[in-house]
């Protein structure tokens, strides 16, 4: 499921609501988590999962190809917990 | 706490900011969402969201784990696991935030 199917069903759903609402709705919530995680908070969806944001210290890598070592610099990256109930129906339990 | 955490109320919150739809209806919305990508992620389809991230699910096969207590050896059952890849517009959202905010300190 893409982006566009997932705007289309939620659409088909509410047939009192405009297309372009219901997108504006749909990346209004990925906009969001995506901007608490960029302030470095947390959004925790109960039985959906936890978006998180983990920092890596600066360390020194290797190119794999040539073993030339490189500096990698410190970064902050997404991180996604499942939530337990949507862990139990993925494994069949409902 | 309850700054540093994002919570579905914040989420529809936004959508009632966004939309002329009641709380209500907001709350609602945001919920069917999360329903939508639940239930194609347990049909087994991936969830790809642009320039946000995808969502998969992986076959994980069984493995010898040990009770870290006892040192008892315990079987692992083959399992589904969900795994989720952020999007590099949202990675270089985030570290971008990250680098501005550690220069500023």
């Amino acid at each position: 499921m893409t982006k566009s199917e997932l705007i289309q069903r939620i659409s088909d759903m509410n047939p009192h609501l405009y297309q372009r609402d219901v997108e504006r709705i749909v990346s209004t919530i990925f906009d969001e988590i995506g901007e608490a995680l960029a302030d470095g908070k947390r959004v925790e969806l109960r039985g959906f999962g936890a978006f998180s944001v983990k920092d890596r210290d600066s360390r020194v890598g290797r190119n794999p190809r040539t073993g030339d070592t490189v500096y990698v610099d410190a970064k902050r990256t997404p991180f996604f917990k499942t939530g337990k109930q949507l862990r139990e129906r993925l494994n069949g339990a409902d | 706490m309850s700054n540093d955490t994002v919570t579905r109320a914040d989420l529809s919150e936004a959508v009632y900011q966004e939309v002329g739809l009641s709380r209500n209806e907001s709350a609602t919305l945001v919920e069917s969402v999360l329903d939508e990508i639940s239930d194609a992620l347990v049909r087994g389809e991936p969830v790809k969201i642009s320039s946000f991230g995808s969502f998969a699910v992986r076959q994980k096969g069984q493995r010898v784990g040990r009770n870290p207590k006892t040192g008892e050896e315990v079987p692992i059952l083959p399992r589904k696991v969900l795994v989720f890849r952020a999007s590099h517009v949202l990675k270089n959202r985030i570290n971008k935030a990250f680098k501005a905010a550690r220069q500023a300190s």
